[in-house]
């Protein structure tokens, strides 16, 4: 199997996946990272949400062969203050997109420290969230310093 | 004590009478307000593990030697298995297994629907078992196809006997009224679309069937399978901690569930099976289209005498005939109805509850022509809404009701309608409108939970309920640390695994925190009373001059304070054990959840497209728990709401009946960006009659008025009556152009009439 080499939160991992898989696949299913989550499988709803070199990515549809640089996942991401944040408001209902969220709201912030409203829907309608977090979140990255 | 009642039991609006063993919960209610814990905001238990990506769901359980599933499905509307061939596919690369029809639940030789699953595959690897669908050979049937609900309401092709609703004289009321309105309403097809699909990982361990499922009904999903398989029902141990979103489309077991069970037996290796979204989208249920044929007569004074519907529910080829007549039966005071509601039988995917089934669409409708009735009164809509509640249900007196406090609370966001009028600019014109909302959500026994404290004075909640992301678990935690008098960081709430835990509610229907929650609080109540007796002998104190404050016992005069795990440092390893059941809801009464809301819109008269600006949301559902979790309820509702508003809609194709609308690019739903304003309001009065808890669920009725306050406000804002959700474009352009029309010839009429 071609070998497969990635920075993963800081880590170099060597593996054997077979050419085609997708960089989500890799990370849950290889490297058990099941944090990042697969909601549509078309790069449609941004669950599936990494960042390379900080740029937010669709994983489900990116080939986990064609990516150069280092991955960020919402495990290299647990310790963000946008965590607690969206805790406090609230920001979470079943969860599901709410890695993905973290994910894209984090770069974000890095980008813009002090995002506006519009910058904050701009940014974030890749997300989607069926349980209607919207306003939560909107509010979470607003007040993301705590 | 046990008892045992027959008794009426609802679930989204349908009623059965059952025998119910019950027990009494004699508890009685906390005072009306904010308390220590419960009615004061609570971040989620859970949140972090969800948030940091930590919490397991379904869709990431990998067990070891795990085989996907994929289930071939029907190309046509309707046909028959002549012959099915399965060897090819055993012999593709990776196969385990295959089920053709009949050899699981779900896989039939009939398929009623494009979509319908026909044969499954076991690999060992999704892509293996996909590509060998490509491998079964079927030789169909095609049989004939009816799409057109209305002809198959002509053909008397329904999915139960029409439901028919008749009190007092409807026509001569209708004859007798001074105004008379009618219209017809449509609503769409739309599609539940949890993040989560639907699917299952089914594990044989000895004779005993494990099921990770993403459910909305534990105890559900294991008697199905219990049943399906044959065996006794504690053999199946059902499974789901977190789940990624139901909505109502997950309260049972699907075909997913059995191909996953019988391949795993099969094979002796667990098995996945998780339907992609484009399965999701095509056979995983929906809220069914609805054509809407309705009238309603008032006196001068904006008395409404008659209400008359006939409802057509698009059901699809399984599922059932919602009661899209429940709002116009319940929600106004009027003493002559006549409705009939038709479950037409088509060749299109099955309907599943979408929360508040039937009265998300019976609403809009009602409310829309509530609306036009005012307007030909020339009455205020408020006020005459005002003039004709309904101080019972048809007779049966509300267990309570604050609908009157909810039109109190939203006066003022409806005194914004000049001042949002007024902001009206070239082509974008503004406006407002509102809607009330009822619904059931009342809950019911059975649930229970048990309860644990052991020396370090921290007490564990266990109940097999599950949290589909609403926040019930936290609420649970809250209310037994009110009833202890703990803070909230020492409550434990274990759920989700019917091998660990007592039977809980299916959580549809707004249920799970009125049902369980009186049952956390009665086992919170059996510790409490048993630390209050070991204190009692400890301190050679007398039982009733005890209490729990503060995580510490004291007496009446003060003289007492330990701190809780200081007097339960005798316990060492030992535990105490409580247990609470949900008791019986009141005899003879109707509980229901009320509300209203109150939508401010603009629309560019030019291009039809509307904006919802802001709406705000007052609902009275007894007492809050948790102010903060409420309020994700409403904001969630209210966003679904504009979704089936102004975007959703499944598609099919006419000529072969297949869904066109499978992927997320294709099916609308809200964005972050499509979000207005949304405020929130709650009565906040607990239900005197209702549990030792005064709740009802919140759920569901948040999404009830939301597209007929928004259809109101487009009328507010051009004049124009919208018949249709959601609301295209298009069909704000033909409502435009309807009320231009109506404008030139009023205005001809009076140019004559001089």
């Amino acid at each position: 199997m071609p070998e497969l080499v990635l920075t993963v939160n800081g880590g170099r991992r060597s593996l054997d996946a077979p050419a085609g898989m997708s960089l989500a696949q890799v990370l849950r299913e290889q490297l058990g990272l099941t944090g990042t989550k697969v909601a549509c499988n078309e790069g449609h709803c941004g669950a599936c949400t990494v960042q390379v070199d900080g740029v937010p990515i669709l994983s489900c549809i990116t080939l986990a062969h064609m990516v150069e640089g280092e991955v960020t996942t919402i495990e290299g991401l647990r310790e963000h203050p946008l965590v607690a944040a969206f805790v406090r408001a609230d920001a979470v209902q079943c969860g599901f997109c709410t890695p993905g969220q973290i994910v894209s709201a984090a770069a974000l912030v890095a980008a813009r420290p002090e995002p506006t409203v519009e910058e904050i829907r701009q940014n974030m309608a890749g997300n989607i969230c069926r349980c209607g977090t919207y306003p939560r979140i909107e509010e979470a990255i607003l007040q993301w310093r705590g | 004590m046990a008892r045992l009642i027959r008794t009426e039991k609802e679930v989204e609006g349908r009623f059965e009478e059952v025998w119910l063993v019950v027990e009494e919960d004699p508890l009685e209610q906390w005072p009306e307000g904010p308390l220590d814990v419960v009615g004061r905001p609570a971040e989620r238990l859970d949140g972090p593990a969800r948030v940091r990506g930590e919490a397991r769901f379904t869709a990431d359980l990998r067990l070891p030697g795990m085989l996907h599933a994929a289930i071939l499905r029907s190309p046509h509307a309707h046909a028959r298995v002549r012959r099915i061939d399965l060897a090819r596919a055993l012999a593709a690369p990776g196969v385990r297994g295959a089920l053709g029809p009949g050899e699981a639940k779900g896989l039939d030789e009939e398929a009623g629907y494009a979509g319908a699953p026909v044969a499954a595959v076991a690999a060992d690897t999704f892509a293996q078992a996909r590509a060998a669908l490509h491998a079964i050979d079927v030789d169909w049937e095609e049989l004939e196809v009816v799409l057109d609900p209305q002809e198959a309401v002509a053909r008397e092709q329904f999915t139960s006997e029409p439901a028919r609703h008749e009190r007092g004289d409807f026509d001569r009321a209708l004859a007798e009224a001074d105004v008379v309105v009618e219209s017809t309403y449509r609503t769409a097809v739309v599609l539940h679309n949890s993040m989560e699909t639907h699917q299952a990982v089914c594990e044989w361990v000895g004779d005993t069937l494990d099921v990770h499922i993403s459910t909305q009904y534990i105890w559900g999903v294991r008697a199905e399978v219990a049943e399906a398989f044959g065996m006794p029902a504690d053999k199946v141990r059902v499974v789901c901690e977190f789940m990624g979103g139901g909505f109502g489309s997950k309260n049972s077991a699907g075909e997913y569930t059995f191909v996953a069970a019988e391949l795993a037996r099969r094979t002796g290796r667990p098995v996945r099976c998780a339907l992609t979204r484009r399965e999701e989208n095509t056979a995983a249920g929906n809220r069914n289209a609805t054509i809407q044929k309705l009238v309603a007569g008032a006196r001068s004074d904006g008395t409404i005498v008659a209400l008359g519907g006939e409802f057509v529910n698009a059901v699809g080829w399984g599922g059932w005939s919602t009661m899209t007549d429940g709002p116009m039966r319940m929600l106004y005071a009027c003493d002559n109805v006549r409705t009939v509601c038709y479950g037409a039988k088509i060749n299109a995917p099955p309907m599943k509850p979408f929360r508040a089934p039937g009265f998300v669409e019976g609403t809009f409708g009602l409310e829309c022509l509530i609306d036009e009735l005012a307007a030909r009164l020339e009455l205020d809509p408020l006020e005459l809404r005002r003039r004709n509640h309904a101080d019972s249900n048809n007779g049966t007196p509300y267990s309570s009701k604050n609908l009157a406090a909810c039109h109190e609370l939203a006066q003022k966001h409806w005194d914004r309608r000049r001042e949002v009028r007024a902001r009206s600019d070239g082509t974008w014109k503004r406006g407002v409108g509102l809607a009330s909302q009822i619904w059931f959500g009342g809950g019911g026994p059975p649930s229970y939970a048990w309860t644990r404290v052991g020396s370090d004075a921290r007490i564990t909640v266990v109940t097999a309920m599950q949290d589909l992301g609403t926040g019930t678990g936290t609420a649970m935690a809250q209310i037994a640390a009110e009833e202890l008098g703990v803070s909230l960081d020492r409550v434990e709430v274990v759920l989700g695994d019917s091998a660990r835990g007592p039977y809980a509610t299916l959580s549809a229907g707004s249920s799970t925190l009125p049902s369980v929650g009186p049952a956390v609080r009665a086992a919170a109540a059996d510790v409490k009373r048993q630390i209050i007796e070991i204190a009692a002998q400890r301190y050679d104190l007398e039982e009733r001059v005890l209490d729990i404050r503060d995580g510490t016992i004291v007496s009446a005069d003060g003289n007492l304070s330990v701190p809780l795990e200081e007097l339960l440092g005798v316990l060492g390893n030992a535990q105490i054990l409580g247990k609470g059941a949900r008791g019986p809801n009141p005899t003879g009464m109707s509980v229901n959840t009320f509300g209203m809301q109150v939508a401010e819109v603009a629309v560019d008269v030019e291009t039809g497209e509307v904006r919802v600006e802001r709406v705000a949301a007052v609902h009275d559902v007894g007492r809050v728990v948790n102010p903060l979790g409420a309020r994700s309820q409403v904001e969630g509702g209210i966003i679904q709401g504009i979704g089936h508003t102004l975007s959703e809609v499944r598609l099919l194709d006419p000529g072969t009946g297949r869904v066109l609308t499978t992927t997320l690019d294709s099916y609308r739903m809200p964005t972050i960006a499509d979000v207005p304003e949304i405020v929130c309001e709650f009565v906040d009065k607990p239900d005197a009659h209702l549990t030792s808890l005064g709740s009802k669920g919140l759920g569901e009725p948040p999404i009830v008025p939301t597209a007929a306050a928004i259809a109101n406000a487009i009328r507010d804002a051009t004049g124009a009556d919208v018949h249709e959700l959601p609301i295209s474009r298009e069909e704000m352009l033909r409502a435009l152009r309807e009320a231009e029309q109506r404008a030139r010839e009023g205005a001809k009429e009076k140019v004559g009439a001089r």
